[in-house]
């Protein structure tokens, strides 16, 4: 057991010594690994953030009924009832076409197509929320109201954040592929780097063979290499992501105020970025292996 | 101890470098393997240290069949042996002392102990003042003496030295043999080859004089 240890902490001495010597080299290649893993990085906060985003909006789906045109007072009572009475239904809201109207004329981005109408196109309206927010229930509702005397459309307003959501999904599964790319572009970058170090100590390697050092003793260090790499590129990745959200940010605080909301770019959680640099390691770990075991069995003693 | 059974060994495409070997080495033997250049001498070191596989024949080092060896168990076996070459592949990257160390690091041997075994085996080929000083800097015969010490650091039960006064004038030459010497004189098998008559008739050895690939004469009948 001690012995074992002491085999790994020599490995991982002598790995760390030969990084001090070539500094520069490993510096690039953690710079490297980081730029690789920060692409998907920032399309996963991206994607994440936006999702978080819609999951606030689809909170308050909303069903706007619009009524007939030449509608009855009375029929709008009965409406008023039926609204009230029903239990799936959190709250209601009437805006007679009149107010609507005025509130058209009033905004200034509508103001110029209302000028040019000569009478109020506008229907009265009720804004239902219902209380189930789950999209089944709210397309029984949707459908159930659009029966109702009176009404000529039911329509959920929740439609944009289902787009959204869809939309959403897809841009997860192009986190993995891109991800998944990269990850593959890393394993072959840092199983070339291994290989050439591999050849730089080739007459190391050679003696320690011919004096009964075993693959695993010699794999050892560049085990250790590759993934010290893949700390490094994994630390770098996250350092490049927070300074890239923090400047990203500057803008869409800007952007957030102009729609009166606070939201802000946030890291992802602390696991997310574990499993990142997690996953830098493996990767690093991954492609030493793969470029000496290639080595190792092509490796002939003179 | 080293047993060839009808041993016949040929590289592709070549002629066979040996052909129907057949002797035994006991325990603390000194041995030379002598002939002509391209007799097969190197191959013979070789096939003892595994680092060659007959093509015909058995090879047993300590009751162990090298031939039938699986490639995990042989890590195992070299570290048996010393291992002395005539180019001494030392490594010009490190000093004296980390290269008598790497035999030590191989089998776990780290720390004060190492330290105290490279003192000793540095101090044996009497190159104690030189730990810091890198090989590249030391004589043709101090580098050899260097190779010899990182041979012995482990203290292995075989040392095996291939050609190791070749590139050497002969008072250099005459140290390294009498370090072989005196290694045999505390009972450790040695084995060398050698093309230089100079070296064998100073000895009381066992000679395998090879010729062709083919054991002529001096050979014990097994």
């Amino acid at each position: 057991m001690m012995q074992w240890l002491n085999q790994h902490l020599q490995a991982l001495q002598l790995v760390l010594s030969r990084m001090r010597r070539n500094t520069l080299a490993a510096l690039m290649m953690c710079s490297v690994m980081g730029a690789t893993l920060c692409l998907p990085g920032i399309l996963y906060i991206i994607v994440d953030n936006l999702n978080q985003l819609a999951g606030n909006v689809q909170s308050e789906p909303q069903i706007s009924l619009f009524l007939k045109l030449d509608i009855k007072p009375e029929t709008i009572a009965a409406l008023d009832k039926q609204l009230q009475d029903h239990p799936d239904i959190k709250s209601h809201r009437f805006v007679s076409k009149n107010s609507a109207w005025e509130q058209l004329q009033q905004d200034a981005g509508t103001a110029d197509v209302a000028g040019n109408l000569e009478k109020n196109p506008l229907p009265d309206a009720y804004f239902v929320q219902p209380k189930a927010f789950d999209p089944i229930t709210i397309e029984r509702l949707q459908s159930e109201m659009q029966q109702w005397p009176g009404v000529v459309l039911a329509q959920v307003d929740a439609n944009w954040v289902k787009r959204l959501y869809s939309l959403l999904q897809l841009g997860k599964k192009a986190i993995l592929v891109l991800a998944a790319l990269l990850g593959f572009a890393l394993v072959a970058i840092i199983g070339n780097t291994i290989r050439l170090q591999i050849l730089t100590q080739r007459e190391e390697i050679e003696v320690s063979k011919l004096m009964g050092a075993t693959d695993g003793f010699i794999r050892r260090p560049f085990l250790y290499a590759g993934a010290l790499y893949g700390l490094g590129g994994g630390l770098a990745a996250w350092l490049l992501l927070a300074g890239v959200i923090t400047l990203f940010n500057f803008s869409v605080a800007d952007i957030a105020q102009q729609y009166a909301s606070n939201f802000r770019l946030n890291l992802p959680l602390w696991q997310v970025n574990l499993a990142m640099i997690a996953g830098a390691v493996g990767l690093g770990w991954l492609g030493s292996y793969i470029a000496v075991g290639r080595s190792l069995a092509q490796f002939n003693l003179k | 101890m080293i047993k060839f059974d009808q041993v016949s060994k040929r590289y592709p495409g070549s002629d066979e470098v040996l052909r129907d070997v057949s002797f035994s080495i006991e325990t603390g033997e000194l041995v030379f393997v002598t002939g002509h250049s391209g007799a097969g001498k190197s191959t013979l070191l070789k096939l003892i240290a595994a680092i060659e596989r007959p093509t015909a024949g058995t090879v047993l080092v300590g009751n162990q069949n090298v031939s039938k060896l699986r490639a995990a168990a042989v890590p195992y076996l070299r570290r048996k042996f010393g291992l002395v070459f005539q180019d001494h592949k030392l490594l010009f990257d490190r000093n004296c002392f980390d290269n008598v160390a790497l035999p030590l690091y191989i089998n776990g041997v780290t720390g004060s102990e190492a330290g105290k075994r490279i003192r000793a085996a540095l101090d044996k080929v009497g190159l104690l003042g030189k730990e810091k000083t890198m090989p590249i800097t030391l004589s043709g015969g101090e580098q050899q003496r260097l190779a010899i010490a990182r041979a012995v650091v482990n203290r292995p039960s075989i040392l095996l030295a291939d050609e190791p006064t070749g590139n050497l004038d002969g008072n250099y030459a005459a140290e390294i043999m009498a370090l072989f010497y005196a290694f045999q004189q505390v009972g450790v098998t040695v084995i060398i080859a050698t093309h230089d008559a100079h070296d064998i008739s100073a000895a009381q050895g066992k000679v395998l004089r090879l010729n062709h690939g083919q054991l002529s004469e001096g050979g014990r009948p097994t």
